[in-house]
């Protein structure tokens, strides 16, 4: 056992740190680690950047395009990306529906889709949940039925991440009105430009436009846009749902988060000292490493685990509560840092943002972060479920 | 020992709640929020002259109805039941109680003016580097001749941009952190010399950053009492934040209960779940005690100060903790849908999360409390 990198993952950390160094885009630099509004342009040129490297999807099987790097190379990946506050790529291609298709697709849909998932020519996203499907995602409603060599679709899917921007989406539906809920559901390519679907905006509390409503109405699917069988759908879909839950985690963003508070607090003052001198905020700041670290190396446990051959088990829902619950602490200590300057709201609709920050800079989206930040432990199979896996699936109750 | 309210607060409860059930849906807040003033006049002067409730926490003498604490508790509980964005904090609990406080011929001028709706006042006490330290200041009030001259800059004032005046904490002698030398004037908000930058607030009011530039103030401006004061004022104030949180978080809970029982996963209403109702259970304990809380600081306002900050410390650094507790749950509760604008509920959230702060976070207060309480500090 043994907790230090060798000599080639340290060679490797040093090649990754003057790559993002010399490569990563210049306008880009600080935009996340603000909270400012990211736009589609602004995470393809991130993107763009990875694909033409050919370091845009570390974990996929080379074949297909993936690195070839081991689980502690993608762990050094990750903390590097995150330590550079780059932009976090969105995963609806990357590492949900690519993993799928080379695992359940055809050979055709391999050749159609990876190579425009890996360049960002194809902007993905995924119609899972319905109105009264969220938690029980198994009794979803959009049905599809089958007219010759077409499915016909009709239902609603919410909660569609940047399906404003999307060209594709990825489609869990009904086949079969009769079978048993799990058994009757196909997974569908949508090209969202087909007539009938229409996306609604969906305001979250802090403002943001980040979710959809996309309503179905006679949306004609080739049949050759199935993966897998039909009905066995839900068979890509726990594929999927598992492959979400490890990267959930998030450690080496949080540890980003982590820091930038402890910088915060450095220059709010508190009195005559900096914030971070204060015993009981210093504590919060203690306890939450204490967890993060907890954390950390429960995830680098999965991950030998996984680099042995184990495949994410449904261990891999404690990593999702854990670093759900962890990204909500770092945005709430981050508002309290920012004491009467959370208040200020900048981003009415339509309005655009303000030009000058009121207060100091951080505190301007601390407020909003914390409000959206409250789905971590929703999204991505709620908490609640997430413990109710691990006392069925591991426990055994 | 008696818990309960008098008629006559009976009926200021039931008046104020009738008439908000009657204006002040969620849809017509939305729409107030969205307009460019921000608010919708009419309602504040309908408090005011139909209602004629602006007057509760005042004496007979000053032509009010001869409450106090309590009342000003009633109101701002009811206002919060409906997430009010009227600046009845700003103007009648904390302009109105320093002019209470302060007496004199100010005091006799402008509280008719609260009465009828025409003053509205709003605190500009926070600077950029004093968190919740009310003597933390480098806004200044240089004697001048028989007046003062202003000099500063105020941080995030609520409803100063429908103020008339404004109340001004500022520095009339010693450093940027002694208690001494603390004063508190009345300023008319038009004076020359004073500019604003104005915003909305995540929790749906306005406020501005206020900048004053050798504002030239009467000797009248004044309101003795330094900040002893100062400090009775957002004693009043955070205990009235309570009141609000009594309404908000009463309508979280609520809201969550209703919710619980509609929506429906795997068959049956999540409410039926028992990880759910032990949740709700928890929120109902954190609600009951809010309401606890918040009676005890607002019956214990009079007592001396050191007694009365220990007591208000106690109360406000509860109320914060437990109006996380509810909001947050409410929210996870609710899944997707509570973070959503188009629910009410998220709203609720909103303003729980800013109340939490307001006038101090828990761990400012609970630190004031160790100080004025507990033996074996340094």
């Amino acid at each position: 056992m043994n907790l230090e990198f060798s000599p080639e993952e340290i060679a490797f950390r040093e090649e990754v740190r003057t790559f993002i160094a010399e490569n990563y885009p210049k306008e880009l630099r600080g935009k996340q680690d603000e909270g400012g509004d990211l736009t589609k342009e602004d995470f393809l040129s991130w993107h763009k950047v990875l694909a033409k490297k050919g370091w845009v999807a570390p974990a996929w099987p080379v074949e297909y395009g993936g690195t070839g790097w081991t689980a502690t190379q993608r762990y050094i990946w990750s903390e590097e990306t995150a330590r550079a506050d780059c932009i976090r790529l969105m995963p609806f291609g990357l590492t949900m529906v690519g993993p799928v298709i080379y695992t359940f697709g055809t050979p055709e849909q391999k050749a159609r889709f990876l190579p425009r998932i890996l360049s960002g020519e194809d902007w993905w996203c995924q119609g899972y949940s319905e109105p009264g499907s969220g938690s029980d995602l198994a009794s979803l409603r959009t049905k599809a039925v089958r007219d010759g060599d077409h499915y016909v679709v009709n239902g609603q899917k919410t909660w569609t991440t940047m399906a404003q921007h999307a060209d594709w989406g990825f489609f869990l539906v009904r086949t079969d009105p009769d079978a048993k809920q799990q058994q009757g559901i196909s997974f569908l390519l949508v090209d969202m430009k087909t007539p009938g679907i229409e996306v609604r905006p969906i305001i979250t509390l802090g403002g943001e436009h980040e979710v959809n409503e996309v309503w179905l109405e006679d949306v004609r699917v080739p049949v050759e846009n199935r993966v897998y069988e039909e009905n066995k759908g839900w068979t890509c879909a726990k594929f999927l749902l598992a492959h979400e839950r490890t990267g959930i985690a998030g450690v080496a963003a949080s540890k980003r988060g982590v820091e930038r508070i402890k910088s915060i607090a450095m220059s709010e003052l508190d009195g005559d000292r900096p914030l971070l001198a204060n015993p009981f905020f210093r504590r919060k700041v203690a306890e939450l490493e204490m967890d993060l670290t907890a954390l950390e190396y429960t995830e680098l446990r999965t991950l030998a685990g996984e680099a042995a051959g184990k495949g994410p088990g449904p261990e891999s829902s404690l990593l999702k509560i854990k670093g759900s619950e962890i990204q909500q602490r770092i945005t709430e200590l981050t508002l309290e840092a920012a004491g009467h300057y959370g208040a200020p709201y900048f981003r009415g609709f339509g309005e655009g943002d303000n030009e000058h920050p009121i207060g100091p800079e951080y505190a301007n989206r601390a407020a909003p972060i914390y409000f959206n930040t409250r789905k971590t432990t929703i999204y991505g199979g709620s908490n609640e479920i997430q413990r109710n896996i691990i006392a069925k699936m591991v426990l055994g109750l | 020992m008696d818990f309960t309210y008098t008629e006559t607060q009976d009926m200021l409860r039931d008046t104020l709640a009738r008439f908000l059930a009657d204006t002040y849906d969620f849809e017509t807040r939305k729409k107030m929020i969205d307009s460019a003033e921000g608010r919708d006049p009419g309602i504040w002067r309908a408090l005011a002259n139909d209602l004629g409730i602006l007057s509760a926490p005042f004496s007979e003498a000053q032509g009010g109805l001869g409450g106090g604490a309590l009342e000003n508790m009633i109101m701002m509980e009811e206002l919060g039941k409906v997430i009010a964005i009227e600046p009845y904090l700003q103007t009648v609990v904390i302009g109105g109680g320093a002019l209470k406080a302060a007496g004199g011929a100010l005091a006799d001028a402008v509280i008719p003016e609260i009465i009828a709706g025409n003053a509205i006042i709003a605190f500009a006490y926070a600077e950029p580097q004093g968190r919740y330290d009310l003597a933390n200041l480098r806004t200044t009030a240089k004697k001048d001749g028989a007046g003062y001259v202003l000099n500063g800059h105020k941080g995030v004032v609520y409803a100063a941009p429908w103020a008339t005046h404004l109340l001004v904490t500022a520095r009339t002698g010693g450093n940027q952190r002694d208690r001494d030398g603390v004063e508190l004037f009345l300023v008319d908000a038009k004076s020359a010399g004073i500019t604003r930058r104005d915003y909305p607030t995540v929790d749906g009011s306005r406020a501005s950053e206020i900048y004053f530039e050798n504002v030239a103030l009467p000797a009248e401006a004044l309101l003795p009492g330094g900040i002893d004061l100062v400090e009775k004022v957002v004693d009043e104030a955070a205990v009235a934040v309570c009141g609000e949180a009594c309404g908000v978080t009463r309508k979280l809970h609520e809201g969550t209960l209703d919710y619980s029982k509609q929506r429906q996963q795997f068959g049956q209403p999540i409410g039926r779940f028992q990880v759910l109702q032990h949740r709700m259970a928890d929120m109902f304990l954190e609600v009951e005690q809010i309401m606890s809380m918040t009676l005890m600081a607002t019956l214990k306002l009079d007592l001396p100060a050191a007694e009365r900050k220990a007591m208000v410390s106690l109360a406000k650094a509860k109320v914060s903790r437990s109006a996380k507790f509810v909001g947050q749950n409410a929210i996870q509760t609710h899944g997707g849908i509570g973070i959503t604008q188009e629910l009410a509920i998220g709203h609720y959230f909103k303003r729980a999360t800013m109340i939490e702060s307001q006038f101090g976070s828990a761990d400012w207060h609970l630190d004031r409390y160790e100080q004025l309480t507990l033996p074996g500090a340094a």
